[in-house]
């Protein structure tokens, strides 16, 4: 069992717990063990760069230091924290003036940072360390038919990829299909949700939502994957309100990528944490559900079983479209 | 005798450690306006903003709400064909404001901001409930109304904490944080 140091961060212990649980169930299923790290504290978030720099790299410094300690790759399931945790340690590689500053500090909580830890996203983990055909093997109940859209948000590949490589990523849908179900092309996969402006400035983050919603209602998606706890928030607990200032939109379920993992490596989900969820999730349970016991009965040709899976994937969506 | 430092020279040393410095290496070409999701909601497009620092236009650009609406989403940064960290330059810009006092059209997202520091050196974790004074009382009575429904349903799923979380080793952290810098460490 490969261990890794995980580092939950704020929004897992809170509104995100359904991530938690389910990031922690799949990678056991997946055969990694994810030890949570001592004491961690904040990232800072983006609140935190917009007044100091120098104090939010200290933040990340601290966690980093303690994560070093264990000598593990540090694993983040939140896009945030893994990209604040992920640049400022390569700030700090890259200036070692600045982690001199820094290390002076966490001498006070006897620490020390020597730039070691590798900061990874758990979808990367999963990927790279697991692999795609071990998943595959690993997959008990069908997910074929399900339309997921991969949604990539921000942080996970930018700004650590520039230019096309930050355009052209296929890793969300590779695992998708993995799973058996099948990516929808999503144009917007790679938009912004909005972030923390659905506090500060909530007309820009409803609009962007909304896009993000609408792309993927029009490519027939029934449930929006995501990597990141606040995209997940703005895209799942606000759309209430981004349906009642834009009326024609359909509920869509948004689950983390670690809920539909787990159902297709026939975890239940309760203990994927699903039912905490503002919009309902239950037509995706109910889906998998039924794709166990059509994929049970034996033998059906190829074409006909694509056909109904085809329609059993498109009836509960419509139904969820009535509403 | 050096006289004031113009605008222009004021902003392009507040953006210093950005490597290249966007004042001197902005072509111009208009890929990060063209890649913003939020152009649409700012006074000016990240472009135009890089084209009136260096004009000098010290009034305007602090007036404008450009860097207050962007949601660091970094796609700007990525596209760059200059390769100028757009968005970090935001960042460098609202604090700039800030140091400057000339944020009250956008005091919200400088007060959310610091809220959330606050809270975070005297806890060491987030907690949302916290940073709603921040722009709550701005939005009027619909806007409290849309916020409580939403924590309502938060609440009722067990995703709303009604007590933040701490770290064990806070005094620790404070004097980290202090060592740093004598800011943001009151409490």
């Amino acid at each position: 069992m490969k261990t890794y140091a995980y580092y939950p961060g704020c929004s897992l212990e809170t509104m995100a717990r359904s991530y938690h649980c389910s990031a922690v169930e799949t990678a056991r299923v997946l055969g990694l063990e994810l030890q949570e790290i001592q004491d961690w504290n904040c990232c800072g978030a983006t609140a935190y760069f917009h007044i100091d720099e120098l104090l939010a790299y200290t933040l990340c410094a601290r966690t980093l230091a303690i994560a070093e300690r264990t000598g593990l790759d540090l694993v983040a399931p939140c896009a945030g924290c893994f990209k604040n945790l992920h640049s400022a340690a390569d700030a700090l590689r890259k200036d070692p003036d600045l982690a001199e500053h820094i290390n002076e500090a966490l001498a006070e909580d006897d620490l020390h940072l020597s730039g070691t830890t590798r900061v990874r996203h758990l979808i990367e983990v999963f990927v790279e360390d697991v692999g795609l055909e071990a998943i595959r093997a690993r997959v008990t109940r069908s997910l074929r038919g399900l339309r997921v859209a991969p949604y990539y948000g921000c942080q996970v590949v930018r700004p650590q990829k520039t230019g096309e490589a930050a355009e052209r990523v296929t890793f969300f849908e590779d695992l998708i299909s993995a799973l058996g179900a099948t990516a929808v092309p999503y144009p917007a996969r790679l938009r912004c949700c909005g972030g923390s402006l659905i506090a500060t400035q909530r007309e820009a983050a409803l609009a962007l939502v909304h896009d993000l919603l609408k792309s993927a209602v029009e490519q027939k998606a029934q449930v929006v994957a995501t990597l990141c706890p606040l995209c997940q928030t703005n895209l799942e607990a606000y759309q209430g309100l981004v349906r009642r200032a834009y009326p024609d939109l359909p509920a869509v379920p948004v689950l983390y990528f670690t809920q539909v993992m787990g159902l297709a490596l026939g975890i239940s989900p309760r203990r994927l944490g699903i039912g905490r969820e503002l919009v309902s999730a239950a037509q995706v349970v109910q889906f998998c559900r039924r794709g166990t016991a059509a994929d049970s009965e034996h033998a059906p040709g190829e074409a006909a079983r694509a056909g109904q899976a085809g329609e059993e994937g498109s009836r509960p969506l419509a139904a969820g479209r009535m509403r | 005798m050096a006289g004031p430092v113009s605008f222009t020279a004021e902003i392009r040393h507040a953006l210093y450690a950005l490597t290249p410095n966007p004042v001197e290496a902005c072509i111009q070409c208009g890929t990060c306006s063209a890649s913003c999701p939020l152009a649409d909601f700012m006074d000016h497009s990240p472009r135009q903003l890089i084209a009136m620092i260096r004009a000098g236009q010290r009034r305007a650009v602090l007036a404008s709400n450009t860097f207050w609406i962007c949601a660091s989403c970094y796609q700007c940064t990525v596209r760059c064909p200059a390769e100028i960290d757009v968005a970090r330059m935001m960042y460098a810009l609202k604090r700039y404001a800030i140091w400057r006092n000339q944020c009250e059209r956008e005091a919200v997202t400088r007060d959310f901001s610091r809220r959330f520091m606050r809270m975070v050196v005297r806890t060491g974790r987030s907690w949302e409930p916290a940073l709603a004074p921040a722009y709550l009382g701005r939005r009027g009575l619909r806007g409290v109304l849309d916020e409580a429904r939403v924590a309502a349903g938060l609440l009722w799923h067990g995703r709303l904490p009604l007590w933040p979380r701490r770290i064990r080793r806070r005094q620790a952290l404070r004097r980290v944080l202090r060592h740093i810098v004598p800011v943001g460490g009151r409490s």
